[in-house]
């Protein structure tokens, strides 16, 4: 599915330079479920966001599905993003002025899909996280735990191949956290790849493998 | 993204903010609303001016003394020969000229027992009231008589006799003008203000007695009314060359009413496009209030923009949803600015009914695509800012 090698980022502040990837090569398998771990500042988000095609490598080569993605041009990167990959984040970023079901529809909006049919797949991907209940509601008449879901459930609705999730449960309580870990499991276990970013052992624990990143290098690989 | 979509996305977005959407929807309204109501004014004033004129009848030619250049310079030599009766009297035969009056003019004040009235006293002959249309509403106008004879009577407007006489007839009645005494012997219907003359508020009597009253040797004008429209050009020049023999110099102007009113036309229209440029400019005023508005969002929704990135929405669309925004801003304020301008001018035709004021039609397609071209050009910025905005630095950091 995903493969890096000695992919570095470098942020120039002024004169400074910092190494926030520093040489990452790695292989992940189609299907797979991986947790990424490691201190503040050790390059976690940088490395997904690489991975989700926000950010480009300063250095390095990245091949997403085999296709050497590090220098197609934004367009294309756009779609791959609009097709390939959800993302589910620490702080939801819903659009608070719509309902459930038009944050869900966002994706397809933009996508062109008709409204009939965006209004299905909304409702059932609502009911996958079990928020049918939920769907005219907004953002703010919400729970953390029911934002995240909402947020999965946008992630998702265009039947990516990938989902990355940085710090997903880092906003909730640990009954919240565990509901949405399920629901990821389940959706990996349909086929969807996993890379996820977490501080919590516990949440690691769902993950069939474990990279452990320190100053922007992969230092350590295994489960717990 | 279908079109009905992103508008739809749009609106959602702008009604977000409802305050600050109205504040500047308002303000493009203002713009455009002073756009279509002061070209409207303008529009009016020149088609009332044409009117008036047409009011005039259209075969007219004007001869006045001393040559008027029409770059403006100054009268062709130094001495003027007087435009004179005999003048006047060699135009009247001239081929073509269907009849003519001469118009000798002075100021003075109306008398009539205690009462009096300073109005404009013009010496003409019998031809002024067909000439300028006029109607006697009671007696007779000024009897058809050779220019030279003179004689004190007087004809008077409609609001001196009714100043001066009241209810009663002033018909056969004695005013005085100046120390001369002048038997009243009709008075003008009612006509009202035309131009450069009030016809309500002046007193026609014979030609040479003006002149003599006044101690003018020389006419004030001669109006030529012509057979056929068609040969006015041709009446023109033998009226010039007519002149021209008897004055040995060019020293008389004639001019057609067509050139006057053509010249008053293109003056206002003129008018009109300066006070459509001074509106113009609130209307930049307003296009940098949409432009500020849209750079607000930007700024504000930068975590929506990073966030719509993320789910794969493409540059091209950001720029799109973000122009929508400003467009419907302009839109709105367009429709709203046309029922404003066409609002006040509706008003100002409640005080003067009979000013021609009205919107010319092109003003309501040219109002919206103005507020559309407004909006467009200054929304584009902004959106292209947003469409640049970088997704990994507009996610991070917390919030909702
Ligand atoms: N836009 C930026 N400009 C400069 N430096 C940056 C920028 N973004 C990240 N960094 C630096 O890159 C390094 C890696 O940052 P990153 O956000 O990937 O860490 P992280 O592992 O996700 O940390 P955390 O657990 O706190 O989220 C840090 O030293 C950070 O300061
Ligand atoms: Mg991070």
């Amino acid at each position: 599915m995903i493969r890096l090698e000695n992919v570095t980022r470098v942020y120039r502040l002024g004169d400074a330079e910092v190494q926030a990837l520093a040489g990452v090569s790695l292989t992940i398998a189609e299907g797979s479920f991986t947790a990424l771990m490691g201190p503040s500042g050790s390059g976690k988000s940088t490395l997904l966001h690489i991975l989700g095609l926000l950010d480009r490598p300063t250095d390095g080569r990245y091949f997403l599905q085999g296709q050497d993605v590090g220098d197609l041009p934004d367009a294309q990167r756009t779609l791959l993003r609009r097709h390939t990959i959800g993302f589910v984040f620490q702080f939801f970023h819903l659009l608070p002025r719509l309902s459930a079901r038009g944050n869900v529809e966002l994706p397809m909006l933009f996508a062109g899909v008709p409204s009939e049919e965006r209004k299905e797949r909304a409702m059932a991907a609502l009911a996958a996280v079990g928020l049918t209940h939920r769907a005219s509601h907004r953002p703010d008449q919400l729970s953390g735990g029911e934002r995240q879901r909402v947020a999965l459930a946008r992630a998702v609705v265009m039947r990516p191949k990938l989902l990355l999730a940085d710090e997903p449960t880092g906003n909730l309580d640990r009954v919240s956290a565990g509901e949405i870990m399920e629901l990821i499991t389940g959706l990996n276990r349909q086929g969807l790849t996993v890379v996820l970013v977490t501080h919590d052992p516990a949440i690691a624990a769902y993950a069939e493998r474990v990279l452990r990143m320190a100053d922007g290098q992969i230092v350590g690989e295994g489960k717990l | 993204m279908s079109f009905h979509d992103g508008l739809a996305f749009a609106w959602g977005a702008l009604r977000g903010h409802r305050l600050r959407t109205t504040l500047t929807v308002v303000g493009i309204a203002v713009g455009i609303g002073a756009v279509v109501a002061l070209t409207a004014l303008g529009e009016g004033a020149r088609r009332y001016v044409v009117q008036e004129f047409a009011a005039l009848g259209s075969n007219l030619l004007i001869v006045l003394p001393g040559k008027v250049e029409t770059s403006g310079a100054a009268p062709f030599g130094g001495v003027l020969r007087d435009l004179t009766l005999e003048d006047f009297q060699a135009v009247e035969r001239v081929t073509g000229v269907k009849m003519a009056a001469p118009l000798a003019s002075g100021a003075e004040t109306v008398r009539f027992g205690d009462l009096s009235r300073s109005v404009p006293v013009l010496g003409t002959t019998g031809e002024f009231a067909p000439l300028r249309r006029l109607h006697v509403a009671q007696g007779s106008f000024l009897p058809a008589r050779e220019p030279h004879v003179g004689g004190f009577e007087i004809v008077l407007g409609f609001k001196v006799a009714k100043e001066l006489f009241g209810s009663e007839s002033p018909l056969g009645k004695t005013v005085r003008v100046g120390p001369y005494r002048f038997r009243v012997i009709g008075v003008l219907a009612p006509r009202g203000r035309g131009l450069g003359f009030d016809f309500d508020e002046l007193a026609l009597i014979p030609v040479r007695t003006a002149m003599r009253i006044f101690n003018r040797t020389s006419l004030f004008r001669i109006l030529v009314e012509c057979h056929d429209h068609r040969d006015m050009d041709t009446v023109r020049k033998r009226v010039e060359e007519v002149l021209f023999r008897r004055h040995r110099a060019q020293d008389v102007t004639v001019v057609s009413q067509d050139a006057v009113l053509e010249a008053f036309s293109s003056i206002l229209r003129t008018l009109t496009w300066a006070l459509s440029g001074i509106a113009a400019v609130s209307l930049l005023v307003a296009g940098i209030g949409i432009m500020n508005v849209m750079l607000v969002a930007v700024t504000e929704r930068r975590r929506e923009i990073g966030l719509l990135k993320a789910v794969g929405v493409t540059q091209g669309q950001v720029l799109v949803v973000f122009l929508m925004e400003a467009l419907i801003l302009a839109g709105l304020g367009g429709v709203l600015g046309l029922g404003l301008g066409t609002g006040s001018v509706w008003v100002f035709k409640g005080f003067y009914p009979n000013f021609p004021a009205s919107p010319p039609s092109w003003a309501f397609a040219a109002a919206l695509s103005v507020a559309l071209g407004v909006g467009a050009l200054f929304g584009l910025w902004p959106a292209a800012r947003a469409a640049r905005v970088d997704p990994v630095l507009a996610l991070a950091g917390g919030g909702r």
